[in-house]
Formats: structure tokens, C-alpha cells, sequence
């Protein structure tokens, strides 16, 4: 039936879920490493992304990602959906349907990630303006670049599930994003420390499943790339996760768990670009030696005045960048079918590596540190002192995480009409 | 020999630490609180049950301190704990009859007096 594959769209659809899944998981694995009062803010910031992204995804974000071979930007053709049906895309066995919610995840995932570089202090509204404007004006054109037809892909760069669009994308964005809105005000001052580690290991675990998905789903079949990259996504966290015991021992005697759960992350990011490219041997060596520039830069970030809070530079820029260049030294063609890398032959690949690796950083980073300014200009981005010492959850959303109910006075809908409301305002 | 306590706002809590470190006063202890002065309340919404939360979190130090230390350890609170918005907290210093430390059965001063080793 016109070129439709039914195990590969039975594949892809399963795979679309699992990332959907990523994205409430990052919301609790962000959770768990604020204080307890900024925690619903923190995980609403990951919903409001689904929310978001999803409706400039289905209205401009896919066309400008997927439509046509422009070099730096895709065109208008599948603006709000347009030609998005049961024929399947140009060089893919599914429907373009679920291509297109497959890639809408992706999405919407990397702009949560991006959340984290601010939680506790922005404003929500000001982060859904900021996510429905970055969703189109950064994550579209490197998805472009990287996945669509764009100037990377054209020159041979690889990138599997995301390494540019994705990983670097959300990573040097939150830099960007960290500068602009401006430490929290107890930053540096107090210990600011995660409120519940148990949310931080399950968020990660949770994001470890759903990875399977986002990296084994990027073949867009159930082809041999597709079934290397899932396996590739358990062998390197899990080395990841070795080499960053080995650390914290080194450091501090102790193995922790939110290093762990962090190494996690690290280690599929790592694997992310080059999950279907490199042998599974590689892909081990990938977790181990990757792991030491991300820990590396947690440790050194936290010494800085750049509350970068919940370290998005470290765990998926600096990862990301790590593993787009490692594909131009140890791809190899006879398990990927596409390419070799300098190892085996090829340094022309390195090349392309390492130009994806300079341009998406500068792009993602100016791109937002430009767009968070004029954000700026238009509306303040972040609460005032008050409101980031009582919290975001209260004043932001009128709602805690942990209320125990005490004290509080059912308010019928006849008193709704007589109460001035004070929403949230001690004072 | 005093029992002073301050009841204060959990985000102002490390500033009175800090005050009162400031202000050599060594020994305390806090616990978390909720209570009612004379704020406004918050207005809160669960999925369409709106209820006007009546008690608000505060955090309570109680510093047992000797004579001398009193006014210190009641300047110390304030400094730390004030906004300037009501809810700042309150402060009560009540007599204390006797005060015993455990470990070496000193009493009264000597035992609201912090050990130098």
C-alpha cells in the first residue's frame, strides 16, 4: 500500500510515545533537583513545552524543519499541516502522520531541556512566549540543518537522533538563557540543594526508557540502523554510568545518586548522534571517555557566577558536542552502511563533524541570548525577590506540591463572587 | 536566663542564621511551624476547589540564652527576619526557670553557656 511499511510505522508509532514520555520524565528529574517550593513550577515548565511546541510544530515549525532543500531554512509547503497524510515522506517506509508527531516530539523535548537553565526564577508566562518563539526560530532551522535537507546533512555531516538539533540546541541555548535572565537571588549565598532524589532517579530512569525510543526510532524502521542505535543506548549510559562512579569515588569517596542519575543522561546524550553510526565497541568507549569533559564542567560551573541551575550546558551541550565529533573518528562504515570516519580512512568526515559542532553552538547560543533580550524588552522574564523567596509555585500557579490542607477554608463559589481575590499575595 | 523565641518566614531562616551567628549566639534549635498572624491568605485553586489557605509556613527558633545574650539574640532575629511585609514573624522572650546539659549535668548559665571545645 503505497510504499507503507507496517512493521516499521507499528515501530514508529511506539516510538513516538516512548519520547512523548521523555518529556513529563525531564519534568520530574528537573523536579527533584529544585527546593521543594519551586517544585510544580519546575515540572509545569516541561508540560507547558508539550503544550507549546506541539501547536507551532503542527502550524509552522515542521514545514520550516522538513519542507523542501533550502540551505538554512525549510519553506512554507506544510505550514498547519498541509499535504501531512498517509503518504509516506520521501525516503522513509511510514506515513508522514506519525513522521511528523515523531519529529514533534523531539521538539518538544528540547525545548523543556532548556527550562532548566532557569527554573526558580522565571516567570511562566514569559517562558511560554519564549518556548513558542524558540520551538520555531532555533529548533526548526537546526533541525533543518541537521535532519531536513539543510546545509549540514547535504555535506555528509552525520547526525543520527539529534547531536545538533537537540543536544547542542538545548545546551548552549541554556547558556544563553542563563545569562540573560540573571542567577537566582540566593545563588552563591545559600546551599541550594535538590529536594528529592528519589524524583531525580526515576525522572532519569524514566528518560533512560523513553531514550530507547528517541534514538531507535531516528532509523524511522526497524532497519539495521535503527536496531544498532537501541542497543547502542544501553551499552553507553551504562559504561557512562561506570566511569562516573570512578569519578565521584575519586572526588569526594562516595558513589552518589543524583551524579548517577546525571551520568545517565550524559550517557545517552553521548549516544544520541551516534547511535546508529558507531559499533557497539565504540559506543562503550563513547560513554566512558564522554563522561570526563561533562563531570568536568559540573564541577567547574558550580564554582562560576553562572547559575546555569540545573547544568543543561554540562549534561547535554557539552555531551552532544562531544558525540558529534566522535562520530568523525571512530564511524564505521561496515556497521553503518553510510560512512567511514578518520579512523577507518575518512577524514572528510571529521570535517563535517567538527563544522556542525562550531556552527550549532553559535547559532543556538546567539540566536537565544538575542531572543531572550527582546523577550526582555517586552515583558520582565523573571519574579520579583518576593516572589522568588516564597516560591514560584504559590505566586506563579496558586498551587504547592506538598500541601497538607491544614488550615485551609473551602471558598464556595457564592463567597468566589464577595472575595476580592488576593491571589497568592501575603503582603 | 531567657527562652527567646522567634517565629520568622522559612526564606528569611538563613538570614537569622547568619544573624545570629554574627551575634556569637551559638546554641539553638528550630523546628517548622504553620500559623496565623495577620496576613492576608492565600488564595489557592486544586482543580476547581478554591480554598483560602489559612496557615502559613514559618519557621520557629527557640535559643535559650543567659541574661546578657538577650537583647542580641532578640536584635539578631529581627534583622534577620524582617522584610518589611507583614507575616515577618513575631518574637516572645519568656523566663526560664532551669536548664540542664545532659552530657555533663551543668546547670543554669553554665549550661546555656556554648563549650569551648
Amino acid at each position: 500500500m503505497n510504499g507503507v511499511d507496517t512493521g516499521d510505522t507499528a515501530w514508529m508509532l511506539v516510538a513516538t510515545a516512548l519520547v512523548l514520555l521523555m518529556t513529563p520524565a525531564l519534568g520530574l528529574f528537573y523536579a527533584g533537583l529544585v527546593r521543594s517550593k519551586n517544585t510544580l513550577n519546575t515540572f509545569m515548565m516541561s508540560i507547558a513545552a508539550i503544550a507549546v511546541a506541539t501547536v507551532t510544530w503542527a502550524a509552522v515549525g515542521y514545514s520550516l524543519a522538513f519542507d523542501g532543500s533550502g540551505d538554512l531554512i525549510g519553506g512554507f509547503g506544510n505550514a498547519f499541516m498541509s499535504g501531512v497524510d498517509f503518504v509516506p515522506r520521501e525516503g522513509t517506509t511510514i506515513p508522514e502522520l506519525v513522521f511528523f508527531a515523531f519529529q514533534a516530539t523531539f521538539c518538544i523535548i528540547t525545548t523543556a531541556l532548556i527550562s532548566g537553565a532557569v527554573v526558580e526564577r522565571m516567570r511562566f508566562g514569559a517562558f511560554l512566549v519564549f518556548a513558542a518563539l524558540w520551538s520555531v526560530l532555533v529548533y526548526s532551522v537546526m533541525a533543518h540543518w541537521a535532519f531536513g535537507g539543510g546545509w549540514l546533512i547535504e555535506r555528509g555531516t552525520l547526525d543520527f537522533a539529534g547531536g545538533v538539533p537537540v543536544e547542542m540546541a538545548s545546551g548552549f541555548s541554556a547558556l544563553a538563557a542563563a545569562l540573560v535572565v540573571g542567577a537566582r537571588k540566593d545563588y552563591g549565598r545559600q546551599a541550594l540543594l535538590p529536594h528529592n532524589a528519589v524524583y531525580v532517579l526515576l525522572g532519569a530512569g524514566l528518560l533512560w526508557f523513553g531514550w530507547f525510543g528517541f534514538n531507535g526510532g531516528s532509523g524511522f524502521s526497524t532497519g539495521e540502523a535503527s536496531v544498532l542505535a537501541f542497543t547502542n543506548t544501553l551499552l553507553c549510559p551504562a559504561t557512562t554510568l561506570v566511569v562516573w562512579f570512578a569519578l565521584d569515588v575519586i572526588r569526594g569517596r562516595k558513589v552518589t545518586a543524583i551524579g548517577a542519575a546525571t551520568a545517565i543522561i550524559v550517557g545517552c546524550v553521548l549516544i544520541t548522534p551516534a547511535g546508529g553510526f558507531v559499533s557497539p565497541g565504540w559506543a562503550m568507549a563513547l560513554g566512558a571517555l564522554g563522561a570526563i569533559p561533562s563531570w568536568g564542567i559540573i564541577a567547574y560551573r558550580t564554582r562560576t557566577r553562572v547559575d546555569e541551575t540545573l547544568d543543561v550546558l554540562a549534561a547535554h551541550g557539552m555531551a552532544g558536542f562531544f558525540g558529534i565529533l566522535f562520530i568523525g573518528f571512530f564511524a564505521q562504515e561496515t556497521w553503518n552502511g553510510v560512512s567511514d570516519g578518520l579512523l577507518y580512512g575518512n577524514a572528510e568526515q571529521l570535517l563535517d563533524q567538527a563544522l556542525a559542532a562550531l556552527a550549532a553552538p553559535v547559532y543556538a547560543f546567539v540566536a537565544t541570548f538575542v531572543l531572550l533580550k527582546v523577550i526582555g524588552a517586552v515583558m520582565p522574564l523573571r519574579g520579583t525577590d518576593k516572589e522568588e523567596a516564597m516560591g514560584m509555585d504559590v505566586n506563579q500557579h496558586g498551587e504547592e506540591a506538598y500541601v497538607t490542607g491544614e488550615g485551609a477554608i473551602l471558598l464556595l463559589p457564592d463567597d468566589h463572587d464577595k472575595v476580592a481575590v488576593p491571589v497568592a499575595d501575603p503582603g | 536566663m531567657k527562652l527567646v523565641i522567634g517565629i520568622v518566614r522559612p526564606e528569611q531562616s538563613n538570614q537569622v542564621l547568619e544573624a545570629l551567628h554574627r551575634a556569637e549566639v551559638r546554641g539553638f534549635s528550630i523546628s517548622r511551624v504553620q500559623g496565623h498572624g495577620g496576613e492576608m491568605d492565600r488564595v489557592e485553586t486544586y482543580r476547581g476547589t478554591t480554598v483560602q489557605m489559612g496557615l502559613s509556613e514559618k519557621v520557629r527558633f527557640e535559643v535559650a540564652v543567659s541574661d546578657g545574650f538577650v537583647d542580641r539574640t532578640v536584635e539578631a532575629l529581627c534583622e534577620g527576619g524582617r522584610t518589611g511585609e507583614v507575616g515577618d514573624g513575631k518574637i516572645f522572650v519568656v523566663p526560664l526557670d532551669h536548664a540542664v546539659r545532659i552530657r555533663t549535668g551543668d546547670t543554669d548559665e553554665g549550661a546555656v553557656t556554648p563549650v569551648s571545645k
